[in-house]
């Protein structure tokens, strides 16, 4: 039998050489990056340099009046935030946590378990004003919670479980087989191993995890004004209406000629979310560090 | 052949699924010797090592027929705690798979476990299990420094001292120098020398040279079954079995 030619597989259209696509594909990442971080440094920018002038001592230290003005400053705005997240971050990291370790440690992979990872991730995209129908019908209304910064924050909890089980879940897997293994044939037990090898060992990626959905909490504002009303008060315990940052913005944008509130606002929002990401970044590096060693 | 076996298999038989991996290895393995298996890859080594201390427990749809005796105590008895099994059978793995946190902590794993946290009598079986280990010298002047910053071998000897500190009797080897340098497996290969004054020793390598040079006493097995088990002078230079010379001068394997 005669041997045949490999020849090269017709290629439609002109050929490009591949040192010339190398080029182009270089140039477009080059592009996206560059375009990416633009508009990141616009936006950010923007509101920094539109808000920060208008945000002063007396700004952040008083509540807000109303008006059309929107006179007065932020200070129990800030506070509630800051309960909402506290309130939301205590209940869904234990939950979250605790359904990402049963899912990725102990489970059997069965239909049960695909339904439940399959619910989990409808749930995930199903759009946060329907949680906030479903908070408003049963935290709200049969729970008899009333508008409360709890309302808000069990919304929110139902809200980001999904994201925090599967980003939980993904690092839990990470950590390798071969240190669970050896942690097991040194006598430890199951739960021994997931609490000093496999939590430790996936910490980094639980704590990225926990970030984005604190940032998700900070910028929710439609199922939070089902839920938590919005008064503009300062709270006095978690069983008061509360007003987030992103919802004041909100209200000041579209009820107010006080725009430029309503960006010094969104300043002191950016200016916490940084904070936030800074201090938990560093931590778990700091974490990740000492435990890798360098 | 005596009776008075550290480790002893009668008709061990083990199925993953419906393949069955081990097929009726009886077997004594003694005490202060060290045993070596060898045969080709999928020949069972690995399952046959990890069934000493238990470690298939953890994996569904296997199934074990037989005994596997300790001290003639079958292990997989009901009222056997699967935990205290493991605390008498150190295992040291194929990949040095030292925990991210310090030398320190590798090696006081083990016994924090079993709820020792007196830092005087901690501090003292580290340097004892690293000292044991061949470490010491090399790790001294900073126990805080991270398992995973070692090198290779210095790994493989950290995990090794991580196993020698919960004071098992039978140590398990699973290929511990195949992910290692000549010159690291050469410091592991004596190590494993003196260990063996202490403790008995199971290793598992499918490199014969090793076998040859640091075991007392070699089993070969070929598709789940021992085919052969005798002192290493003995397998290497008059095997009985005719698959076995084909093995060890390289007609197949």
């Amino acid at each position: 039998m005669a041997v045949k030619r490999l020849d090269r597989p017709a290629v439609i259209g002109p050929r490009i050489s591949p040192k010339h696509a190398q080029s182009a594909a270089l140039f477009l990442v080059w592009v996206g990056g560059v375009v990416t971080v633009l508009i990141m440094l616009v936006v950010v920018g923007y509101v920094l340099v539109q808000g920060l002038p208008h945000v002063s001592w007396s700004f952040l230290t008083t509540p807000p009046v109303g008006g059309m003005d929107g006179e007065g400053g932020i200070s129990s705005v800030v506070v509630s935030t800051l309960y909402l997240i506290g309130l939301t971050i205590a209940i869904l990291v234990p939950l979250g946590l605790g359904a990402a370790i049963y899912l990725a440690e102990y489970a059997a992979d069965n239909r049960l378990t695909r339904l439940i990872r399959y619910a989990v991730d409808m749930l995930a995209g199903v759009p946060s004003i329907i949680f906030g129908l479903f908070g408003f019908a049963l935290f709200v209304m049969v729970l008899n919670f009333n508008f409360s910064i709890m309302a808000g924050a069990l919304t929110l909890v139902c809200l980001l479980l999904p994201t925090l089980i599967r980003t939980s879940e993904e690092a839990l897997k990470t950590v390798p087989r071969g240190q669970r293994d050896a942690s097991l044939a040194l006598g430890a037990t199951k739960w021994q191993t997931i609490w000093r090898v496999v939590l430790p060992g996936a910490l980094p990626g639980i704590v990225t995890g926990v970030i984005l959905c604190t940032g998700r909490a900070i910028g929710e504002t439609a199922c939070l004004y089902v839920t938590m009303g919005g008064a503009a008060g300062m709270p006095d315990s978690l069983f008061s209406s509360g007003r987030t940052l992103s919802l004041h913005v909100f209200y000041l944008a579209m009820e107010t000629n006080a725009f430029e509130k309503a960006m010094a606002t969104g300043a002191v929002l950016i200016l916490i979310i940084i904070v936030i990401n800074t201090i938990t970044n560093h931590l778990s590096h700091r974490f990740r560090a000492k435990m890798s060693g360098g | 052949m005596e009776t008075n076996g550290k480790v002893e298999t009668r008709r061990l038989s083990f199925f993953y699924g419906k393949s069955q991996v081990l097929k009726d290895v009886s077997i004594n393995i003694r005490a202060n010797q060290t045993t070596a298996f060898i045969g080709p890859s999928g020949c069972g080594k690995s399952t046959f090592l990890r069934v000493l201390n238990r470690m298939n427990d953890t994996i569904a749809a296997s199934r074990l027929d037989g005994e596997v005796l300790l001290d003639g105590v079958n292990i997989y008895a009901p009222h056997i705690d699967v935990v205290e099994v493991r605390k008498k059978v150190g295992m040291v793995f194929q990949q040095p798979n030292p925990f991210p946190k310090s030398i320190y902590d590798n090696v006081a794993y083990g016994p924090r476990l079993m709820g020792l946290n007196h830092k005087g009598t901690l501090d003292e079986l580290v340097e004892r299990s690293l000292r044991a280990a061949a470490l010491w010298n090399e790790v001294s002047d900073n126990l805080g420094r991270s398992g995973l910053a070692l090198s290779g071998g210095q790994q493989q000897r950290l995990c090794i001292a991580r196993a020698l500190a919960t004071e098992p009797e039978v140590i398990l080897m699973d290929e511990p120098c195949s992910a290692l340098d000549p010159q690291s497996t050469l410091k592991i290969e004596e190590l494993m020398q003196e260990l063996k004054k202490r403790y008995t020793i199971v290793i598992v390598t499918h490199n014969m040279q090793q076998a040859a040079r640091c075991s007392d006493w070699t089993g070969f097995l070929l598709l789940g079954e021992l085919v052969e088990y005798a002192k290493t002078s003995v397998v290497f230079s008059r095997p009985r079995d005719r698959r076995t010379e084909d093995y060890i001068t390289g007609r197949f394997g």
